[in-house]
């Protein structure tokens, strides 16, 4: 057994032995070893948090037409780096009458509540992350951190537009839940797990060509729960001046927007690890556990990319249109496609590969082509009753 | 329970970390309070009456629905983990326990609570 | 004192410790979150007994969906987040004595019990602890009825909830709210 072919159990190894060499109880090496491993994982998302800035940049940058960051550094690299001094030198301003204890804890929730999604993700097939066997629900509660920090921001800062802005991040977040967690329920199904590693040792094929368009609600769900465009009226920068975080400067503000990153990059890895293989790509990733890691930050980037795309070409939806698109659409669909998944999946189940991946793919566009087809009847309907009436319904907050 | 303390490391770093970058900014940056600076921020104008306001019900509501789905989700996992084994019947036993949900959604949805009104 | 004693101590104290917060809080909103980080620790004690599932389960039900209820009804039925009267009214002695009595009770009843040494069993390897559950909850020798019937007390608690919320006087009311 080399480095490079498990450097996480070398290295863990090698520093236990000389930890143990000191003296130091087997137990307590091994938690520091693993304390020191996390560590290490975690700083490295940190500076791989920094480049999503410049990535995050240069992509609207593109997608606007301009060239972006491109005078500090070759290609605007080191910006990020003047970007985070400036916020670390920045004055830490806190409004007088606010609530100073959830002022001061809510973006420290809001990172963490990205961090620890990472304790279940598997790297490669040496490095599986915690085997947890309630993973997908994980990911869930995770996000519920993410809530209360909302909440307590919106409510410590004492500002009208905060607290509003709160209310409705959260209101989209809680909705959004629904078919998420319907949605975890599909590759649950397909694995007979909800273990992470499970799910990705399932995948011979990946899922998204057994479920397209679960993995298609997914990524809504997730765009959803991130506050991103088209549903950033959390933020609405016309609007409500950016919403939950509007009273938060320096090292603060930065911890938000930090974790907004990272949290979009993360759902772009659960994205690849649910629906398109994890590390897996073609048997490369028995080749070495670095080329795994590879392959899954690609792919993370990949879904990641797609939902700046979303971001930066969507325009923003008011929050009653947010919620009818949620309740009276989205949540039906998705609980049709789980229980449509489930019988195909029964029906199916001694079937060969290739009638069962295609049954599974007609299954998921009949489904949702019938859905589509009764939205659009139901909605013809309503702008013919509605024909008469000019003006917009009238929005209160 | 050894993978929780894999879990429980993840989450005393990912406190440590926001906090020392958040230290880190208090330190070093400048401390120069003035009642200006602290006052709410509100698109240049003074704030009108307490920010702490009450809020529509309709909030309270979705937070309702959301609860009972969130609820039977739950249910529905363990459900799913044993599905590729048991067969057809526990598919039929899924369908009528998430219906009876999907009416309780019609009785909502007919009763216009799902209204932003 | 093993490891796993010393976390559960740690998980019960930060337990109790946010459950006394809760109720002594003058802060309506801080008596909230308090709550929720007493269901923090609860869900530690449940991962305590190697009951993965249930833990998780605690905190995306209770964290997740009760905790934002109880802050979204405490914000929208007061216009005073602050409670300024004595928490405490005059029978307090009387609730303290019982309370103690209680308490006192239930120590010397236990105090000869021996379950207190005992530690959680940890599950045979590759045992799979949520699909027995699964198993459990659709077999028609085990739990099929109240897997279904729970589906009829959801479906009751959201018409009971439409039901309250679909007051035709509340309407009138909204229109004087923000």
């Amino acid at each position: 057994m080399s480095f490079w072919n498990d450097p996480l159990k070398v290295a863990a190894g090698w520093l236990e032995g000389i930890l143990t060499g000191w003296g130091m109880n087997a137990i307590a090496a091994h938690v520091l070893t693993v304390f020191l491993g996390v560590l290490i994982l975690i700083v490295l998302l940190m500076v791989l948090d920094i480049f999503l800035v410049w990535i995050e940049r240069k992509v609207v940058a593109r997608f606007q037409d301009r060239l972006g960051p491109n005078r500090v550094g070759p290609f605007g690299l080191i910006q990020p780096f003047a970007d985070i001094i400036k916020l670390i030198i920045k004055e830490d301003t806190t409004p007088a009458n606010a609530d100073k204890a959830l002022y001061n804890l809510a973006p420290i929730l809001s990172m963490m509540s990205v961090l620890i999604l990472w304790a279940i993700v598997p790297l490669a097939p040496v490095m599986l992350g915690t085997d947890l066997n309630v993973g997908a629900l994980f990911l869930i509660a995770a996000g519920a951190i993410g809530t209360l920090s909302i909440i307590m921001a919106g409510w410590g800062s004492n500002n009208k537009f905060a607290l509003l802005g709160g209310f409705r991040q959260v209101a989209v977040m809680i909705s959004f839940e629904v078919p998420m967690l319907t949605m975890l329920l599909i590759p649950t199904i397909f694995a007979g797990s909800m273990n992470m590693n499970a799910i990705i040792n399932a995948q011979n094929v990946w899922y998204v060509w057994l479920s397209p368009l679960g993995a298609l609600i997914f990524l809504i769900a997730a765009i959803a729960e991130l506050g991103r465009s088209p549903f950033d009226l959390a933020e609405g920068e016309s609007e409500l001046v950016s919403g939950f975080n509007i009273e938060y400067s320096g090292m603060k503000f930065g911890m938000f927007y930090a974790g907004e990153l990272l949290h979009a990059f993360t759902y772009g890895g659960f994205l690849a690890i649910l629906f398109f293989g994890g590390y897996r790509f073609f048997g490369l990733e028995q080749v070495s556990p670095f080329l795994a890691i590879l392959i899954l930050i690609l792919k993370a980037m990949f879904g990641y990319w797609v939902i700046m795309w979303v971001k930066y070409t969507m325009m923003r939806i008011r929050i009653d249109q947010m919620l009818s698109f949620n309740w009276k659409f989205l949540t039906p669909l998705s609980f049709a496609l789980l229980l449509v998944t489930a019988l195909m999946n029964a029906l199916l189940s001694s079937a060969p590969t290739w009638l069962y991946v295609s049954g599974m793919i007609l299954a998921n566009i009949l489904t949702g082509w019938i859905a589509l087809e009764i939205a659009r009847s139901a909605t013809r309907q309503e702008r013919e009753r509605t024909e008469g009436i000019k003006q917009p319904a009238e929005v209160r907050h | 329970m050894s993978e929780w303390i894999y879990v429980a490391l993840f989450l005393i770093v990912g406190l440590i970390i926001p906090i020392g970058a958040i230290t880190a900014g208090f330190i070093l940056g400048p401390k120069k309070p003035n009642p200006v600076k602290e006052s709410t921020y509100e698109c240049g104008i003074e704030t009108v009456g307490p920010a702490w306001i009450q809020f529509k019900a309709q909030y309270y509501i979705f937070a309702l629905v959301f609860l009972v789905f969130d609820v039977e989700a739950v249910f529905l996992f363990p459900w799913a983990v044993k599905l590729g084994q048991l067969g057809l019947y526990a598919v039929v036993e899924g369908i009528i326990f998430v219906s009876i949900l999907i009416v309780g959604l019609a009785y909502t949805w007919r009763k216009g609570m799902l209204e932003w009104a | 004192m093993t490891a796993q004693q010393i976390i559960f101590l740690i998980a019960a104290i930060y337990t109790l410790a946010s459950g006394v917060l809760t109720v002594t809080s003058r802060n309506l909103i801080h008596a909230a979150f308090w709550l929720i980080s007493a269901f923090f620790g609860v869900a530690a004690i449940y991962a305590l007994l190697n009951a993965n599932f249930i833990a998780i389960v605690q905190i995306v039900v209770y964290v997740g969906a009760i905790a934002i209820l109880f802050i979204f009804a405490v914000m929208l039925t007061r216009r005073d987040l602050r409670v300024s009267e004595h928490r405490l009214n005059k029978g307090w002695q009387i609730g303290a004595a019982l309370a103690a009595a209680l308490f006192v009770g239930m120590v010397s009843m236990l105090a000869q019990w021996s379950g207190f040494t005992k530690t959680a069993d940890a599950f045979p390897t590759q045992f799979d602890a949520v699909g027995a559950l699964g198993e459990a909850l659709t077999s028609p020798n085990a739990y099929v009825l109240p897997f279904e019937v729970a589906s009829a007390l959801l479906l009751a608690a959201l018409v009971g909830a439409v039901y309250v919320a679909f007051n035709p006087r509340a309407d009138e009311n909204s229109e004087a709210q923000k």
